[in-house]
């Protein structure tokens, strides 16, 4: 028998009631839509789509902060509905995206680190202290910043006491909510070598949800490209970066700008911004934006079918529907 | 002849409570029409002060000293605020990053537009419209004519971008400076952005000044890069010199920072800057980047590096450059 996956995501759907308007009816969004996902032991899945697609409310169905409206999250093996709040809050952290936001800033940094422990009744003080420390060590974070304030720290730091937060009760998984987006390319750099070497050091899982695809594929194992609240493609990293399926998958990896001089702008080929979630288009909710659709792609929805490619993953586009190799190069 | 913009030793100051942040020290360049010039660096380089310090933004209580600024052959530092403002949206205009800020929520779009205009050109309301309309179709906004009675929260976030960018060119100014100009965007707005200014760039033979912390942008579109640091420029010169073949310890540490998708192994770890900014408030001793580079000598703790000119338009500043031996 195989082991149940570390995380496990069936057909998990979330919708939200919002205020259509003064005296007009309320109206659904479908935030997350029909998303089925795994994430094993180790590995590191790269979430990755524009504003608005339903990245953020897909992070809070799987820390167990939102319960899905239809579907199921399970947490190896077990509904998170069924896990007690505090068992699956040992087992799933956060780290989010604002180190300036997520930190109260009227308590002393070792206080903040410590948290989690007196919540979960573990350890007396002295193995408490004991614990925040090593945890200091482990970010590094110079001991003498425990009795500082985050305001007195950098953002780089900050974040750092997010991620020892985050870890202090050895979590399996990790979600990481844009960790890096809201610091600076050199500290960026530093979160994210922290973060792979702490994964090796711990055998940690994460999620990493993203709008940059660089840091994506820098640290991610696998990659899941979101829009309108579906995964519209999913494959190994190596495999999606090198040949990339979905026409919105092409247009994200055309728009990535590196820093080799003398290329041009890349030509994007989407054009018009993002649909209104609250009046998706129908049939493949792409097809407005899309330079390959099909009349079909107007009225039908496409389902998910296989990535013809070493390296497995699926991909939700009529173009590779049925006989996927041939029409996929 | 000299060029459309020339500063040289620009210095903005803010008294805050511990002394003086002297956030800007020695910023220099020259930006001709139909160039592109990027200012880039992390946060807190400067880079934006020195854009305010252009547009003549500053906040009040900051002190704006240059050796030069002058700005089509009018000393900058001369004009008056009555002077200043009738340049300023005329001749020089600029973009921010966050658009919903700097629109007003409680004018429409058609109202801002027209206000402008009219603010420097003597024409009548009926007129600017139709002016504003042109200048909506030019940066892309479909349905022009029928956005004019929106109000800024009515636009998407790209839509609001190109308003402020139509805003800013509509009295089809000279130079254009653009801070951060899509940073609050998705990446496929992004590159729409940048394929806009680019163009209009062209077609109106535009100065423009872009800031930016993103390496990936100004290897896009920049002509020449000014690469700031702790208020300083410290390396500047043609795009691809600095980016393949950076002279400053401080660019070639910021280059390796950055992912590139297919060039770092996955398990390999990213280049880092070890350590962070240094305080700015008070006299800056020495090269103020000494604590972070892996290659710092005795000399650079003492000694100010002055810039070292390496070719043409290409220059850096570093006592490794001047000779100073390890």
């Amino acid at each position: 028998m195989s082991e149940a996956p570390l995380l496990e995501l069936t057909s998990v759907e979330r919708r939200f009631r919002v205020s259509g308007g003064l005296l007009r009816p309320r109206r659904e969004v479908h935030a997350v839509n029909g998303v089925s996902l795994a994430i094993g032991r180790g590995e590191v899945l790269g979430l990755v789509g524009e504003s608005g697609c339903g990245k953020s409310t897909l992070a809070r169905l799987m820390l167990g902060l939102l319960a899905p409206s239809a579907g199921d999250v399970r947490l190896a093996g077990t509904s998170l509905a069924l896990l007690p709040r505090k068992d699956r809050a040992r087992r799933v952290q956060p780290i989010f995206q604002d180190p300036y936001g997520s930190l109260n800033p009227h308590r002393r940094i070792a206080a903040i680190i410590g948290s989690p422990l007196v919540v979960h009744g573990i350890g007396d003080r002295a193995e408490r202290r004991r614990r925040v420390e090593e945890m200091m060590a482990l970010v590094s974070l110079p001991p003498r910043l425990a009795s500082a304030f985050p305001g007195q720290l950098s953002g780089g730091q900050r974040q750092r006491v997010a991620i020892a937060r985050a870890l202090v009760m050895r979590p399996e998984l990790v979600i990481c909510d844009e960790p890096t987006s809201a610091l600076d390319v050199s500290v960026q750099a530093q979160i994210l070598n922290l973060l792979q070497e702490l994964r090796r050091k711990l055998g940690l899982s994460y999620v990493l949800i993203s709008h940059n695809l660089a840091v994506v594929e820098h640290l991610a194992t696998r990659v899941a490209v979101m829009y309108l609240g579906r995964i519209v493609e999913e494959a190994a990293t190596r495999s999606l970066f090198a040949a990339p399926r979905h026409p919105y998958t092409k247009a994200l990896l055309a728009s990535v700008l590196t820093p080799t001089p003398g290329l041009p702008l890349p030509e994007v080929a989407i054009e018009g911004g993002y649909p209104n979630p609250l009046a998706p288009p129908p049939g493949c909710p792409f097809h407005p934006r899309c330079p390959e659709a099909m009349p079909l792609c107007r009225d039908v929805p496409p389902t998910a079918s296989a990535r013809a490619r070493a390296g497995g993953g699926r991909v939700e586009c009529h173009l590779y529907a049925g006989a996927a190799a041939a029409v996929g190069q | 002849m000299s060029a459309l913009l020339e500063v040289d030793g620009l210095a903005v100051e803010i008294p805050v409570a511990a002394g003086t942040l002297r956030a800007v020290r020695e910023v220099g360049f020259t930006l001709d029409r139909g160039e592109t010039l990027c200012l880039v660096g992390e946060s807190g380089c400067g880079k934006s002060l020195t854009a305010l310090a252009l547009m003549g933004l500053l906040p009040r209580r900051a002190v704006r000293r240059a050796r030069q600024l002058a700005f089509a052959g009018r000393d900058l530092l001369s004009l008056d605020e009555a002077a200043m403002s009738d340049l300023r949206g005329d001749r020089m205009a600029m973009v921010f990053q966050e658009p919903m800020t700097a629109l007003n929520p409680v004018y429409t779009i058609g109202n801002q537009l027209v206000e402008t205009l009219r603010r420097h050109r003597p024409m009548s309301r009926a007129a600017a419209r139709d002016r504003a309309v042109e200048h909506l179709e030019r940066v892309g906004i479909p349905a022009a004519a029928s956005r004019l009675c929106h109000y800024p929260h009515q636009l998407s976030g790209g839509l609001r971008q190109r308003v402020m960018i139509a805003m800013a060119l509509i009295c089809e100014p000279d130079l254009l400076i653009a801070d951060e100009p899509t940073t609050a965007l998705d990446v496929t707005l992004q590159a729409q952005i940048l394929a806009l200014l680019a163009r209009l760039q062209r077609e109106l033979g535009l100065a423009l000044l872009l800031i930016t912390h993103d390496l990936g942008i100004v290897a896009h579109v920049a002509t020449r890069v000014a690469v700031m640091y702790a208020g300083e420029v410290v390396e500047t010169g043609d795009v691809a010199a600095v980016l393949t073949a950076p002279r400053h310890p401080y660019t070639r540490g910021l280059l390796a920072c950055v992912p590139v998708p297919g060039q770092v192994a996955p398990d390999a770890p990213l280049g880092t800057i070890p350590g962070i900014v240094p305080s700015l408030v008070g006299e800056v001793a020495g090269c103020a980047f000494r604590e972070r580079c892996a290659e710092a000598v005795a000399a650079c703790a003492t000694r100010h590096p002055a810039p070292v000119t390496l070719g043409p338009g290409r220059a850096a500043r570093c006592l490794l450059l001047e000779g100073v031996s390890r």
